[in-house]
């Protein structure tokens, strides 16, 4: 301990912090925190929206746990709702129904719950997007992608396990299905569905095997990772967009306190709000009108939650090939639903370290990419894309047979066809865009901004002036170098056209004096033949 | 994290005392005395390899800042109001249920209410807090010095050696007895941790190659009751369940009793070796679909096909219910069926394969 000359905190919040500090030497750590610079985007509020559902999942899920049973065992049910008095069914469908009509606020917080996760995986999803398309999985966060990807693994199974867990109709025609995805896989396929639900189908512990898994085993896993998830973009640094003064040695920003903690604190609050609203406003997963789960039973139009439609897409397209080998059998349910997935998540994993190999970019990125300026990537991402989505719009190939009037059979061979078809043209078109925005990019830069000012000349011939961005050569070309920047490309995004004024209904400040424009056009000098000025010394 | 961490003096808004007398380009603590609060923000900043570049804030005393000021306050009372109306209706609002399952009253608006209040309440707070933030706080741009790649030579090379000093006192690479011992106890260590799931395990047998039917058992409906032919109509399908405990709720013994169309009975083709499983115009077939197990449920009487509504695998029950369409590759299949001396549908036998999804063992 050393005699200290500084002066001694007058107010009661510096005495404290000065007892603080003196037990956990914490000054210098609690400012670099207060001090740290993260870059400002809307593209990486995404990886936000999916925390903060995380915690409201977490709140609500807790809540919902005080009342739920996951018991199988038969009852006759006694509760509020009228229609299904009487008949028998599962504890865990029972107590659910409790929650929706017996609990005061049940229903409220069980859909705030359903679309919580809705919105984790959404929102999980266009993250991932927003990390392939700018490259920012590159070197040194090869690890975060990992530690994403198995998020979204993980999250996936979570909502699976959760919507398995009322035991309606439709929830158990889901386990039905999963059921039969276990009994698919060669060789220990009948033993692996057996140790599962403990017996042949649908046994008498599955639910209560799925809530464990769902309430602490999954969200304990997932917890860890998103604790990894964000140390790792701490310790990395955000990436930050191109722009002026950004290098790839820094970061330019906002520092945590006061702004970006405020901005983010409220978004939260938003994301919350706006969930609370869905939970109350707009209906989700109404299981009373599924009645109880019944093995001969099953109403038409049965649809997992969304981010499970990708495979029932898949399962609904893949043809019908069963394969014998020595005299067993490997079903075609198994392609669909086990390796078709498997690829898929596995080659989601490995891109970035294909693209390392592919490439042979070895380097450290902290600056992020144009989607047009990596064309063979984004191409790769809208062939992957079309490739979801056409799977994705399969396994609702039904309902859209029937609200369009479509032949069911037609839907499923405008699947499968598309499925083969669609990528490769994805593919072609998005890197044809991407060239051609580059070449938009560099026509400005060269050429400078069009002004939308038609100008007639002497002979009789319209030009439109363009405005140059910087120096021009003797020939009027621009010589700025492409950043990797957005361009301007209209007058009022270099502030041509004037300010906004502020003020909704009346402007609250007075509209600065504007200069008239000039009604004499030989002073603005003479123009080349494509609108630029001439340079007076050429 | 950076070089600036270890001679970080204390800073924030308030001095604080500890500082311990460091070498090096640090002001003195006389100098630090005489630093005033905004300096200090600065240097702190500078040691964090923060440097704020702008900074604008909203003219204090504005039309602007007045606005703004009114703008986060209206939210933040808004908020209040909402939460508080929540709290009365969560209490005081009809909720209970009095007419579930069509009819509207009061309690019908109970839970979009309560929605409502919620959402309006946490939403407020958080545009509130969002306003403040940007209309009222400073807009900066602070740049910050990444630190970044591989670490200095130096600590490479004292790490890495440290590394191996610690491997080499435990003497673990000239020990290999000790590391060939160690590497055997460990791996039956894991695999010991493995095996109580072990205790999961059921053997399968011959369950997934059964069902409960049995020679003689009377096909009965959803209520229980045995069928006479009389009880259908050409063109009828009637879900039966088999005569035993839980039947109604067998996963496997559920099977469709359909009666053809005549012109249907006409074209009917049975499947190898079941030509005898039909009663006159009568044909069951099992109603849990060989793809991923669903009941199939839609029956199309006119053309005689049996759609899942799952995945949409259609069967022809004219051609021994085989798969015609979708990804299913195998038949339902056929329960043998006949009219017993009481006049009642009868099984002949059980399902001569297994129902359902199909799975490695089954081998045809």
């Amino acid at each position: 301990m050393t005699i200290s000359t500084a002066p001694k905190p007058a107010t009661r919040a510096g005495r404290t912090a000065s007892a603080l500090d003196e037990r956990l030497t914490i000054s210098a750590p609690l400012r670099r925190t207060l001090n740290k610079v993260f870059p400002d985007h809307w593209s990486f509020l995404l990886g936000e929206i999916a925390l903060y559902s995380f915690i409201i999942l977490l709140l609500t899920g807790t809540y919902l746990t005080f009342f739920f049973d996951s018991s199988m065992q038969e009852i006759i049910y006694d509760g509020s709702y009228t229609p299904l008095r009487g008949i028998e069914m599962s504890r865990a469908y029972a107590t659910t129904l409790d929650i929706s009509f017996d609990v005061r606020g049940g229903l409220l917080i069980r859909q705030i719950h359903h679309w919580a996760a809705l919105l984790f995986i959404a929102s999980i999803v266009v993250h991932l997007m927003r990390t392939f398309f700018t490259g920012a999985f590159r070197k040194p966060r090869e690890a975060n992608w990992l530690v994403g990807v198995g998020l979204l693994v993980l999250g996936l199974l979570e909502g699976v396990f959760g919507y398995s867990l009322t035991d309606d109709l439709l929830s158990g025609t889901g386990l039905r299905i999963i059921n039969a995805i276990f009994l698919s896989i060669p060789v220990i396929g009948s033993w692996l569905s057996f140790a599962i639900f403990g017996g042949e189908f649908p046994g008498t512990v599955i639910i209560g095997r799925f809530y464990i898994l769902h309430v602490l085993l999954i969200p304990g896993i997932l917890l860890a990772l998103i604790a990894v998830h964000l140390l790792l973009v701490v310790k990395n640094k955000h990436t930050q967009y191109p722009g002026p003064g950004r290098t790839e040695e820094n970061v330019v920003g906002k520092r945590m306190f006061p702004v970006f903690a405020a901005k983010s604190t409220g978004f939260f609050l938003v994301v919350f709000g706006i969930l609370a609203a869905l939970g109350g406003l707009v209906q989700i997963n109404p299981i009373w009108l599924y009645g109880p789960y019944d093995p001969s039973q099953v109403s038409a139009g049965s649809q997992p939650d969304w981010y499970i439609g990708f495979l029932d897409g898949s399962t609904r397209l893949f043809p019908a090939w069963d394969l014998y080998l020595f005299g067993y059998n490997i079903p075609p349910l198994f392609w669909p639903t086990i390796v078709l997935p498997g690829l898929l998540f596995t080659l989601l994993a490995l891109y970035p370290f294909i693209e390392a190999k592919l490439t042979k970019d070895r380097a450290h990125h902290n600056l992020l990419q144009r989607p047009r300026d990596v064309p063979v990537r984004t191409a790769i991402g809208a062939m992957a894309l079309s490739f979801y989505t056409v799977l994705w719009i399969s396994g609702g190939n039904d309902l859209i047979a029937d609200k369009f009037n479509i032949s069911l059979n037609a839907m499923t061979w405008i699947g499968r066809i598309g499925l083969v078809v669609l990528p490769p043209i994805a593919y072609w078109v998005a890197y044809r865009m991407c060239l051609g925005l580059q070449i938009g990019d560099r026509e400005v830069l060269e050429h400078g901004v069009e002004t939308g000012i038609i100008r007639r000349l002497p002979h009789g011939e319209f030009i439109e002036i363009h405005q140059p961005l910087g120096k021009v050569d003797a020939h009027g070309h621009g010589s700025l170098q492409y950043g990797g920047a957005p361009v301007p490309k209209k007058m009022n995004h270099i502030g041509g056209m004037g300010r906004a004024i502020k003020g909704f209904f009346t402007p609250i400040e007075e509209p600065p004096a504007r200069p008239a424009i000039s009604a004499e056009p030989e002073k603005q000098g003479e123009l080349t033949g494509s609108g630029r000025p001439k340079d007076p010394e050429a | 994290m950076s070089s600036h961490a270890e001679n970080g003096p204390p800073g924030g808004a308030q001095p604080m005392p500890g500082n311990p007398p460091q070498p090096g380009p640090g002001p003195t603590d006389e100098e630090l005395a005489r630093m005033s609060r905004e300096d200090l923000v600065v240097l702190g900043a500078k040691m964090d390899g923060v440097e704020v570049v702008y900074s604008e804030l909203v003219e204090p005393g504005s039309t602007a800042e007045r606005r703004a000021e009114r703008q986060v306050a209206a939210a933040f009372t808004g908020a209040g109001l909402a939460a508080l109306a929540f709290m009365v209706i969560f209490v005081a609002w009809p909720w209970e249920v009095e007419t579930a399952g069509g009819g509207f009253d009061l309690s019908t608006l109970y839970t979009p209410l309560l929605g409502l209040m919620m959402g309006l309440a946490i939403t407020l707070v958080g545009i509130g807090v969002v306003l403040w933030a940007k209309k009222l706080m400073p807009y900066e741009v602070a740049v910050q010095e990444r630190h970044e790649g591989a670490s200095p030579e130096i600590e490479r090379q004292t790490t890495a050696a440290t590394l191996v000093d610690i491997g080499n006192s435990t003497g673990i690479a000239r020990r290999s007895i000790i590391k060939r011992s160690l590497g055997f106890g460990g791996a039956m260590l894991g695999l010991m941790a493995i095996f109580p799931l072990g205790g999961l395990i059921k053997k399968p047998g011959t369950a997934l190659f059964e069902t409960p039917w049995e020679p003689g058992m009377r096909l009965l409906t959803l209520n229980g009751l045995p069928i006479r032919p009389d009880d259908m109509r050409p063109g009828a399908l009637q879900t039966v369940f088999p005569p035993v405990e839980g039947g109604t709720r067998s996963a496997d013994g559920v099977a469709m009793l359909i009666r053809l169309l005549p012109q249907q009975v006409t074209d009917y083709r049975a499947r190898e070796g079941q030509e005898d499983f039909r009663w006159n115009d009568f044909v069951a077939y099992s109603k849990i679909c060989t793809h991923a197990g669903c009941p199939v449920s839609l029956y199309e009487q006119e053309t005689a096909r049996i759609l899942c509504p799952c995945h949409q695998s259609q069967f022809d029950a004219i051609d021994g219910a085989r798969s015609i369409f979708g990804p299913a590759s195998r038949s339902l299949p056929q329960l043998a069926v006949e009219v017993d001396d009481d006049g009642y549908f009868v099984a002949k036998s059980d399902f001569i394969e297994p129902i359902g999804p199909a799975f490695w063992e089954r081998s045809s």
